[in-house]
């Protein structure tokens, strides 16, 4: 809808080339960390929670908390991106990459996709490609302090180069399977992938 | 399904409903209709090309091309300024949706309904018991509305028309910050005793639909939980600024 101006409209300029250039289009930039959740956030008992990589994995794996602490710890720094418009810049989450946890499951070579799969029911899929090589993590600490329980905690996936919806909170696990199987709000109007830069926010974007 | 596509709509109406909030009537042209819940993108743009866009919540029922949204005005805000200050009857805007397939109700969905609002976040609420009405739903429904004050409850005169019609709606108010002279209702943020008071008993499987401030959808949602509702039939939206720690 090209060469359409809303009357009077001025808008509030990004701050400085650093925000302009780290800015997917539509994204503004949050100082804060919005909790978005679709409904009532789980609590979790830690003795009672497990990770689990598990389908078309030729060693099908379950950490408990204590098990998946000892893991080799990773951090990502850098900016998220969330659906609803809001981009934070410069934050931290440390936990495990996800290409630790599918080394020690051993993924079959039909394996194409996977499914994250949360406490209180909510899933999200992601090409496989998308969760290795350096791209994803499991996360419990977020800039340093334990991850409260409406970011996601105990532990959540992080895929910070796709939306936030992806990065899905309570995470028990992930499945491998060999096709797509579109996830909780991939099925209700929400893009497949989520890449922000191509701003693919809804179906069809 | 297609692409949801921007298109332009042309302000019909701007109506004040608090000293910080404002109606937008909009026509949009070849508005396939909205789920009561659902929301739409806004779009501005300025002259050299500079755009902000933000997410809003529908507040009117289905009406063929017409959609009302309501628009609180924060003061350091960007976009809500231009919407709930400046634009005029006449004026146009790029708005695209509806968007989102979870937070929305349908007579066809049943109850008992139970609609817990704060704010602003009555919005979609408001459209749910909108097409409630339209629709000629005897749904029991229940809605706790949570204002600072009186004169910030949006949609007040409408709601205890809707309250009044005998088809079985209660409107319950919990005003937090000043409450008027003789004011005999809750003078408190929600709490779980209120929701045991005015919600359904668990037993009653009432679908819950919970919209506001992040602190308030976190206490309401967690309550409700804590009281032996299913988590399943527990719906949240957050509304509002979303500067949160």
């Amino acid at each position: 809808m090209g060469g359409f101006v809303s009357r009077g409209f001025k808008g509030r300029r990004r701050a400085g080339p650093d925000q302009a250039t780290r800015l997917p289009p539509g994204q503004y930039a949050e100082p804060g960390f919005p909790v978005l959740t679709a409904g009532p956030t789980p609590r979790i008992d830690l003795a009672e929670w497990r990770l689990r990589v598990e389908g078309l994995v030729a060693s099908p794996r379950e950490w408990t908390w204590e098990e998946v602490q000892a893991l080799p710890r990773s951090t990502f720094e850098g900016d998220i991106h969330c659906v609803t418009r809001w981009s934070k810049l410069g934050t931290s989450f440390t936990g495990v990459s996800v290409d630790t946890l599918l080394d020690a499951a051993e993924p079959l070579p039909q394996a194409s996709h996977v499914v994250a799969f949360c406490y209180g029911g909510y899933t999200t899929n992601l090409p496989l490609e998308d969760v290795r090589g350096g791209k994803a993590w499991v996360v419990w600490e977020h800039e340093g302090q334990p991850l409260p329980p409406e970011h996601g905690g105990p532990a959540r996936l992080l895929v910070p180069h796709l939306y936030f919806w992806k990065s899905a909170k309570w995470l028990n696990g992930l499945r491998l399977l060999d096709h797509d199987a579109p996830g909780f709000w991939e099925g209700l109007g929400y893009h497949n992938r989520g890449d922000p830069w191509r701003e693919e926010r809804y179906w069809g974007d | 399904m297609g692409r949801l596509s921007w298109r332009l709509a042309t302000v019909t109406d701007v109506r004040p409903e608090t000293e910080r909030v404002v109606t937008l009537a909009l026509e949009a042209p070849d508005w396939d209709g909205h789920l009561p819940g659902q929301h739409v993108d806004v779009r501005l743009t300025a002259e050299d090309g500079y755009q902000a866009e933000r997410a809003y919540s529908i507040a009117s029922a289905p009406d063929g091309a017409r959609v009302e949204l309501a628009v609180e005005r924060l003061d350091d805000g960007e976009v809500s300024p231009y919407l709930a200050g400046e634009l005029r009857e006449g004026d146009q805007l790029e708005l695209r949706g509806p968007i989102g397939g979870y937070f929305v109700w349908e007579p066809g969905r049943g109850g008992p309904l139970l609609l817990v609002g704060g704010g602003s976040g009555v919005a979609p609420l408001m459209a749910m018991l909108r097409r409630r009405a339209a629709a000629g739903s005897r749904v029991p429904a229940r809605l706790l509305y949570s204002a600072r004050t009186l004169e910030d409850v949006l949609f007040r005169e409408e709601l205890e028309r809707l309250a009044g019609a005998g088809d079985g709606l209660a409107v319950t108010y919990a005003l937090t910050r000043a409450q008027p002279a003789g004011w005999t209702g809750y003078a408190r943020r929600i709490d779980a005793v209120m929701l045991e008071e005015v919600g359904w008993r668990p037993g009653e499987r009432p679908l819950a639909y919970v919209c506001g401030p992040t602190r308030l959808v976190e206490a309401v949602a967690g309550h409700l939980v804590a009281l032996g509702h299913d988590p399943s039939r527990v719906k949240t939206e957050r509304f509002g600024p979303t500067g949160v720690p």
